[in-house]
């Protein structure tokens, strides 16, 4: 086994509540024994909740000394994964997607948008009262429902005008949480026309999702 | 078209309950018990005859690949199922609506499949971005832990298998398996060079076999229904059905399974509403997703949408994922945008790639303008040349493929371009050569 000598992890006072305690032991749990290495990932974000959008050297080092890893390799994750921020962020992060099937459908449009209501002067930028950063972002995997933009690591918002991107920037301005998914009303990915196949099973009127749709 | 009574997914849109009830309902965890009674070898046996293609994007034979797996485990080195749900490739957002809106579907395919490898324990590793989508999921598994169906007797059957989600960061090369791999072993997601193989030494240096959403999500209604069922569907060695997305200048783009083989124009016309402005309005398709060439409308009327037609026109199915771009886009900066998304994307571990993707989205940003000569083309295409195969996972291929398609059917537009500039640049300007980026 190779050995390697490094620094102790300098985590100042960064520590995870006990709440956050619970869940990191719950991740680590569902890798084989001796792998906690692997929930890396899941205990860096649980650090960046608890650190306000973004991790501080302490918070790097604490899920260092946390997994009994060198403090170099969770450095290594945090600058390699770009949902990792090592910078203040706003509250609100807006991450609009640039890749080619959104931009086809005017993705430049809803990034000038983004930019004007949320009072940020170029992207990348937070804005003064530090609520909005907005980033462009390549390609979310919601090419079907282009343009869209995604919202923290969380909420996707769908179907945008430059109007319904105003409209959801309004709506978090003022502390509202807007319904994510398609802002035109169609649903999910489907054709906004109707069904073009399975219309039989539209016909009972069967509400989408389910009890456990309150999780999300 | 495919009749409904052959479709998979039954539940792609979201317009029915996901949860346990609502998937037993669709057949989901019937007599998953006497499936898993076939036994192993019978299994991979089903799955080999059905000429099922992996739906991650390379097409290789899923039996074939599961079928790597060692006969005996070792019982220090356990066997692993993984289940490939980074879902980033541009143009592609099938596994989001499987995950999402069918989730049993897919965990009992981990089930049979893991079962078929002999493997206890499969993870699902899920892009960052997918949050409601893994929300679903993780919900899912305790629906199913709570059923019995996971756990030391999954469906009774005396199989222990369990279920685990990991969550990667926002890394498109996390989508190649063995980068999937270090990222699960929480390393930064740089490849690994091949051999040794996942089959032989994988996470955690144990047996693993990557497999896509899809490939796992079709597996229980083929051993269900039969490999003659599948086969019956598509075109010979391209069988079944698979979700195609329609993205781009569509009238209405949308997420749908239809048939192996299905004649491009069809799919456009019948589930996408048409190309935005009608056929004649066309400029280029990409059939497959970001990696694969682009297609000029006249190509695009006749082919058929599987993994042979579409190599034999020099691109590829693979996620079968649509981008249509019509007459009113610049095509040359839709293709611009998948270098930059390329030159993002480059984990940096191969020279060619990391210096190679920068230096093509350079050259095509000039390009978009017309500022360039002529002779750079050339170079251009050159310097793909040189990315492709030269890299240890293929992501340099990937980055050079779209620029080679682009020349190959654009290239008159491209030259039309760099006339266009030069007469209106002063001449000192234009002549000065300036590809030493």
């Amino acid at each position: 086994m190779k050995v390697t000598t490094y620094l102790a992890p300098q985590a100042g006072d960064f520590a995870f509540t006990p709440e956050n305690d619970e869940k990191a032991r719950a991740y680590i749990a569902r890798y084989p024994e001796g792998k906690q290495a692997s929930a890396v990932i899941w205990l860096l974000y649980l650090a960046q909740a608890q650190n306000g959008g973004h991790l501080s050297e302490e918070a790097i080092e604490y899920v260092a000394q946390y997994l009994g890893m060198a403090p170099i390799r969770v450095h290594e994750v945090v600058s390699f994964y770009t949902m990792l921020y090592t910078r203040p962020v706003g509250r609100h992060v807006i991450q609009v997607c640039r890749t080619t099937s959104c931009w086809l459908r005017g993705s430049d449009e809803i990034s000038r948008a983004c930019l004007e209501t949320a009072g940020v002067a170029r992207l990348g930028g937070t804005s003064e009262d530090g609520l909005f950063t907005v980033v462009e972002v390549e390609c979310l995997g919601a090419c079907c429902n282009a343009p869209m933009f995604q919202v923290n690591d969380a909420d996707y918002y769908e179907d945008l005008t430059p109007e319904s991107a105003r409209q959801v920037i309004e709506a978090l301005r003022g502390g509202e949480r807007p319904t994510p998914g398609p802002q035109n009303g169609r649903l999910g990915s489907l054709n906004a026309d109707g069904p073009t196949s399975l219309k039989d099973t539209f016909a009972k009127g069967t509400a989408p999702g389910g009890a456990a749709d309150a999780a999300g | 078209m495919l009749q409904d009574k052959d479709r998979v997914f039954l539940n792609l849109w979201g317009q029915r309950d996901w949860g346990l009830e609502g998937a037993r309902q669709r057949g989901v965890w019937d007599n998953t018990k006497d499936l898993l009674a076939l036994g192993r070898e019978k299994i991979v046996e089903i799955v080999k005859d059905s000429e099922l293609r992996g739906r991650g994007g390379a097409g290789f034979p899923a039996g074939l690949k599961w079928s790597f797996m060692p006969k005996e485990p070792d019982p220090a080195r356990p066997h692993f199922l993984v289940v490939n749900a980074d879902e980033s490739e541009p143009g592609s957002c099938k596994d989001r609506e499987i995950l999402r809106n069918d989730p049993h579907l897919l965990l009992e395919g981990c089930l049979l499949a893991g079962f078929a490898m002999g493997a206890h324990t499969a993870y699902i590793y899920i892009r960052g971005e997918y949050w409601e989508p893994l929300q679903r999921l993780e919900a899912a598994i305790l629906q199913a832990r709570e059923a019995g169906l996971l756990g030391s007797d999954a469906c009774g059957s005396g199989w222990a298998f369990d279920i685990h989600v990991s969550r990667g960061a926002g890394a498109y090369i996390c989508g190649e398996e063995t980068a999937l791999m270090e990222s699960l072993e929480g390393k930064k997601g740089q490849p690994r060079l091949k051999p040794p193989f996942p089959a032989g030494v994988g996470v955690w240096g144990c047996p693993t076999t990557v497999t896509n959403v899809e490939t796992i999500a079709v597996a229980p209604t083929i051993l269900r229904r039969g490999a003659d069922w599948w086969k019956a569907l598509g075109r010979p060695k391209n069988t079944g059905t698979k979700i195609f997305s329609l993205s781009g200048h569509v009238n209405r783009p949308c997420n749908v399974e239809e048939e192996m083989g299905i004649p491009l124009r069809e799919l456009i016309d019948k589930h996408a509403g048409g190309g935005r402005g009608g056929w004649d309005n066309l400029q280029a398709v990409i059939p497959g997703g970001s990696s694969v060439p682009c297609l000029p409308r006249d190509v695009c009327s006749e082919v058929l949408m599987d993994f042979d037609s579409l190599r034999e026109v020099k691109s590829g199915l693979g996620t079968a994922a649509v981008i249509v771009i019509d007459r009113s886009a610049d095509i040359v900066e839709a293709i611009c945008r998948f270098s930059h998304f390329y030159m993002h994307e480059s984990c940096g571990q191969c020279t060619p790639c990391r210096e190679g993707t920068g230096w093509m989205y350079r050259v095509m940003t000039r390009m978009v303008q017309g500022r360039a000569s002529v002779e750079e083309i050339d170079m251009l295409l050159d310097v793909s040349y040189q990315v492709e195969g030269h890299t240890i996972c293929a992501l340099g291929d990937a980055a050079a493929w779209p620029i080679q398609g682009l020349i190959r059917h654009f290239r008159p537009e491209m030259e039309r371009r760099i006339l266009e500039y030069r007469k209106q640049a002063p001449a000192t300007v234009a002549a000065a050569p300036v590809a030493a980026e």
